[in-house]
């Protein structure tokens, strides 16, 4: 049997994997709608008028099916895993040159203009890192926990990461961050996630409680796993928990004592700031010096008794709870000097540290009002009053979901999530049942990163995660983001279809 | 199913779609906040303001009436260049004046927005059709036309009252009624019955994008609400007797109040001075004028002024008198120029000398009713003169007096009537007698009481002993009166003493020049005019002149009280003045014979005799 790409071997309609081209098709149908539906009022023309945004949506839409159809029947799925090196180069060099000569859209270089065309490099570059992640962890005799795979496949990923930040687009680059999804489905060890969210946590902890708190939480947790691996949890149990409660009351305790026992006029003097007082002795020991005092005595008898147990878990545990501690010190440096401004602005206004309703809070309030007005059932198709009136800006391409929100309800955004459920859901089964680890792997990817597309994206716009502006794949306005995940997920569909041709 | 990482990895999408969800349902279903964020965002109310209801006088006069003004709105977004001396001369003002308004607009055009701002209020028709007619010279700029009062009779600002934008204490007052830019009657009968006049407001919404420009009706206008008109009233006045009332107390400080004694309705309440009704339809910008003028014309003399009473008084003590037994038709006392108790002598004028009861109150004697007050005060039925004191002031009480008569017009004043507990404060427990207190019997000393108290004494003795709490509203088909104001009010005298008190009202109008009868100025051939004048002395200047009447003596139509500050004897001014209210009241028309009288009254200015503070 002959097929229209003359290959032997099983037919389309059996080969294929119609569920994922369907869930496919009402996405960006849903995407087209709800574009629409966010421009009709202050331009109010026919769906289809090429001046508008979803006229030309419509044109990636008819482009994106063209590319669909290509990667389908024209291109043989064979060649990704050759040419997924050169691809990579060729995709790292668009990258490198976008910044010099691209044109600069809001703060960041990362567009190239052709007359009225523009295009993102970024969008692809999840695609060419992808594949050369399928490619390379996919040779014989690879293994994750090897230091020089290790380091291999890390650089494939933080390349084309670090030249996205270098462009100021920080949040395409945190997209890269799912491929640790990816990597440990292949093996790599769940301790580093824990970390990873462990470091997350302790710099929230430090910026919004205080760096006591986060020492104290980090400390509760290393010893809580030290205790566990080395099969001591009733210590931590009794000696553990009252040691870690009674920490947690003495910044009270030790506020209370300096009440007691401190003259009020001294006080009132030190609160004024006064010269010349002399500080009591109870009022310079804080809490935190107590606190590590307390630590550094109690480590080295941990570490003498993993010695002579030949332990190696309960050293690398006191190595991450050091680099833990000088995290939480160099926390507010990174945050005041590490990251930019409108950055800082951002994760202040998610965190609560700052009430800003007008100004970077503005977007975030408004579209969570107007998601929120929506109700169970929403507003109606086209009648959202939020949305349609312009309260919520870059609401056709950032902030589609407030439109999908306000006008379909609890119940349209809901479904919304649950059809990328099933998207994802099926590319990782999908992934899974392949035969070929090259599949399997570029299959992990294609979910990773759509994965955090939504969360993050959806995250933005209902208060959960802070204002980072990248696309909700297949639903937000623009070519390069429906063309870039359009060809992502169909090269694993025709990997995929590829393989169920022969077996 | 095995904890594999395949399934560990589809754990946490699950996870993580959950949490996505439990945030939308939290924020969609579970928080309402955000429906009213939204539609705080989105929805604009405009209000629409509905007419006020339209006042009435007794016979169908428009008292009140409505007519439209127009603001002058800018959306400044909308201004272009234009010709700021062409707009200045159309609208009269001065150039410089546009030019702040647009500099300051444009101070505040982000809070602006696209919305319309007032920029002159209440221009006049003639202003807003020049403005009309050359408007396409100016885009950005239009006339909003507003319904304001109008009123085709002078009748008196006090009572008609005014109606304002609500201030910041109203709005406390009245929290879920009313709105900042409402307006509200403040005063008079605007007050009274500000909650049928009023009406209700309707509003359209509007849906504005986030530039706050109006982009549609909301649901086609579905959930708009229509303006409901206020109702219109009838009061009990007769507007033109209220406007000759006006007339003739132009440059007279005092009050003039005419009751229809057999309902009770308030026929004129004239304060004077008052405020022109020219400035009540826009009284904000002559609020500052009014009050400060330092004749008070917001004080509304005929509700709140407490005057002592004078002789009028009399009447009230005959009549206690009568009822107590200690004095009768047939009791005769003499009168020397005055009554002597003690060393002191209460002094009286030249009249004859005994009088029976009639020619007392014909003749205005005042040591006759020194005489019925000391029995009273003295009389053997009480334990002491306090219970005696007590009982009269009761007696008194029984006439509305020393009481709010809760009238329906608002800011009504009780006034003042002793009573033995007064006494013992200032003189101290025992230390004063009939004669300490002896004043009262010619309604001097420390009896306060407004004009209307008089009216409506002069009423109760028309309706020979019994009064209708006076009102100002009548009965109409939308508006109910209180019940309160059709039932009779009897005094704690018989109603067969009253012809005996009629009768000396009668002589002391109509015994003609030269009899002793002190009110012969306000005869008027055929009324039978009834009256009582006083004289209450005035410590600060000249005397007040005090004045009731009523007529006809049968089948009485109208009591007057008349209370003139400063004008003298109670026939100098009082008398004139109530009769040819009356006159006018019963006969339409001033007779030829009075009309030099009438002159004069017209044309007396007595502003100069009040003292200002």
């Amino acid at each position: 049997m002959r097929d229209a790409g003359g290959h032997r071997g099983r037919g389309l309609v059996r080969t294929i994997d119609w569920s994922l081209v369907i869930c496919w098709l009402v996405m960006i149908l849903i995407g087209w709608a709800n574009i629409y539906a966010s421009v009709h009022s202050s331009d109010p023309s026919s769906i289809f008028d090429f001046s508008s945004r979803s006229g030309k949506q419509f044109v990636w839409m008819i482009t994106a099916m063209g590319i669909a159809l290509l990667i389908l029947f024209v291109i043989p799925p064979r060649i990704y895993e050759g040419f997924s090196l050169p691809i990579y180069v060729l995709v790292i060099g668009l990258l490198v040159s976008v910044i010099f000569l691209g044109i600069e859209v809001k703060g960041s270089r990362s567009w190239f203009a052709f007359g009225p065309i523009r295009f993102q490099p970024a969008e692809i570059s999840k695609i060419a890192t992808s594949l050369l992640l399928a490619t390379y962890m996919s040779q014989l005799g690879y293994r994750i926990g090897r230091m020089k795979d290790f380091l291999i496949t890390a650089m494939i990923i933080l390349l084309p990461m670090m030249i996205i930040v270098l462009q100021s687009e920080t949040g395409s680059a945190l997209v890269y961050v799912g491929f640790i999804f990816m990597l440990y489905r292949e093996g790599l060890s769940g301790w580093l996630i824990f970390m990873i969210g462990m470091a997350i946590l302790l710099f929230i902890l430090t910026l919004t409680a205080s760096p006591y708190i986060a020492i104290l939480t980090l400390i509760a947790v290393a010893s809580l796993c030290i205790c566990l691996y080395s099969g001591r949890a009733r210590w931590w149990i009794f000696i553990g928990i009252p040691l870690i409660t009674l920490f947690a009351f003495l910044p009270e305790i030790m506020e209370r004592i300096i009440q007691a026992t401190v003259a009020p006029d001294v006080l009132d003097a030190l609160s004024e700031g006064t010269e010349g007082v002399e500080v009591p002795f109870i009022m310079k020991v804080k809490p935190l010096y107590i606190l590590l005092g307390f630590t550094g005595i109690s480590l080295p008898f941990a570490a003498f008794q993993a010695f002579r147990e030949r332990n190696t878990f309960t050293h690398l545990a006191i190595i991450s709870l050091i680099a833990g501690v000088m995290l939480v010190f160099s926390a507010d440096f990174i945050f005041n000097v590490v990251l930019q401004d409108h950055q800082r602005k951002r994760i202040e206004v998610l965190l609560g540290m700052k009430e800003d309703p007008s100004g970077v809070g503005y977007n975030v309030r408004q579209s969570m009002i107007a998601i929120g007005s929506g109700g169970a059932f929403g507003k109606g198709y086209l009648n959202g009053t939020q949305t349609t009136y312009g309260f919520v800006p870059e609401q056709s391409t950032d902030f589609i979901f407030c439109t999908i929100g306000e006008e379909w309800g609890f119940m349209g955004s809901a479904a919304v999530i649950l059809l990328y459920v099933f998207l994802i859901w099926k590319i990782i089964k999908n992934a899974e049942k392949s035969r070929e680890a090259f599949t399997r792997i570029y299959g992990y990817c294609v979910a990773c990163c759509i994965f955090m597309h939504l969360f993050i994206n959806i995250g933005m716009t209902i208060g959960l995660m802070p204002v980072i502006g990248i696309p909700l794949p297949f639903i937000s306005y623009g070519g390069s983001s429906l063309w870039g995940f359009t060809a992502m997920l169909f090269i694993f569909i025709a990997l995929n279809r590829n393989e169920r041709k022969y077996f | 199913m095995k904890l594999n990482r395949e399934n560990k990895l589809l754990i946490g999408l699950c996870t993580a779609a959950a949490i996505l969800i439990a945030k939308l349902f939290s924020i969609q279903i579970l928080d309402e906040t955000y429906k009213l964020d939204a539609n705080n965002n989105s929805m604009v109310y405009s209000t629409i303001y509905p007419t006020r209801g339209i006042i009435n006088d007794r016979n169908g006069n428009i008292l009140v009436g409505n007519k439209v003004a127009y603001d002058l709105m800018v959306t400044p977004k909308e201004v272009e260049e234009f010709d700021t001396t062409l707009l200045a001369k159309v609208l009269g003002v001065s150039p410089e004046f546009i030019h702040e308004k647009m500099q300051d607009y444009h101070k505040n055009r982000k809070r602006i927005g696209w919305q319309s701002v007032v920029m002159i209020k209440q221009m006049p028709q003639e202003i807003y059709m020049k403005f009309a007619e050359t408007a396409y010279r100016f885009p950005g700029f239009r006339g909003q036309a507003r319904s304001i009062r109008e009123y085709p009779f002078n009748a008196g600002g006090n009572l008609l009252g005014y109606v304002s934008e609500v201030d910041a204490s109203y709005l406390k007052r009245h929290p879920d009624e009313y709105k900042s830019g409402d307006y509200a009657g403040k005063t008079g009968i605007e007050a009274a019955r500000e909650k049928e006049l009023r009406g209700e407001k309707g509003y359209n919404i509007m849906l504005r994008d986030s530039r706050n420009k109006i982009m549609s009706r909301y649901n086609n206008g579905e959930e708009d609400k229509e303006a409901i008109p206020g109702k219109d009233i009838t009061t009990t006045i007769d507007a033109g007797l209220q406007h000759y009332g006006q007339m003739l107390m132009n440059n007279k400080v005092g009050s003039l109040v005419a009751i229809e004694p057999s309902t009770g309705e308030i026929l004129t309440m004239v304060s004077s001075p008052g405020i022109d009704v020219e400035m009540l339809a826009d009284i904000g910008r002559h609020y500052g004028e009014i009050s400060t003028d330092p004749y008070k014309p917001m004080f509304n003399r005929a509700v709140q002024a407490p005057y002592p009473p004078g002789s009028v008084f009399k009447l009230v003590n005959g009549l206690i008198g009568l009822q107590e037994g200690v004095v009768s038709t047939n009791t005769h006392y003499p009168c020397s120029m005055g009554y002597k108790f003690g060393k002191n002598k209460l002094g009286c004028h030249a009249h004859k000398s005994p009088l029976s009861f009639e020619e007392s109150i014909m003749m205005s004697c005042n040591a006759y009713y020194c005489y019925i007050l000391r029995d009273l005060l003295e009389n053997k039925k009480y334990a002491s003169i306090a219970e005696a004191t007590d009982k009269w002031k009761e007696y008194v009480q029984s006439f509305g007096f020393g009481q709010k008569l809760g009238s329906d017009f608002p800011s009504e004043l009780g006034g003042f009537i002793p009573d033995s507990k007064y006494y013992n404060k200032v003189y101290g427990k025992g230390g004063w007698k009939a004669t300490t207190v002896i004043s009262l019997s010619i309604g001097q000393g420390e009896i306060g009481c407004t004009p209307l108290h008089l009216a409506n004494l002069c009423a109760t003795i028309a309706n020979r002993g019994f009064y209708y709490i006076p009102h100002i509203i009548k009965d109409s088909e939308h508006v109910a009166i209180d019940p309160k104001y059709k039932e009779k009010h009897y005094t704690m005298v018989d109603t067969t003493h009253f012809p005996k008190v009629i009768g000396g009202m009668y002589r002391a109008v109509n015994s003609g020049f030269g009899s002793g009868g002190t009110a012969s100025i306000a005869a008027v051939e055929g009324l039978d005019i009834c009256g009582k004048t006083g004289t209450a002395q005035n410590p600060h200047g000249h005397d007040h002149s005090v004045f009731i009447c009523f007529a006809p003596k049968d089948n009485p139509k109208i009591a007057v009280a008349a209370y003139v500050e400063n004008g003298g004897f109670g026939a100098s001014y009082a008398a004139p003045i109530a009769s040819l209210l009356t006159e006018m009241y019963l006969n339409g028309e001033i007779s030829q014979k009075r009309k030099s009288l009438e002159q004069r009254m017209l044309e007396a200015d007595l502003m100069d005799r009040v003292k200002v503070r």
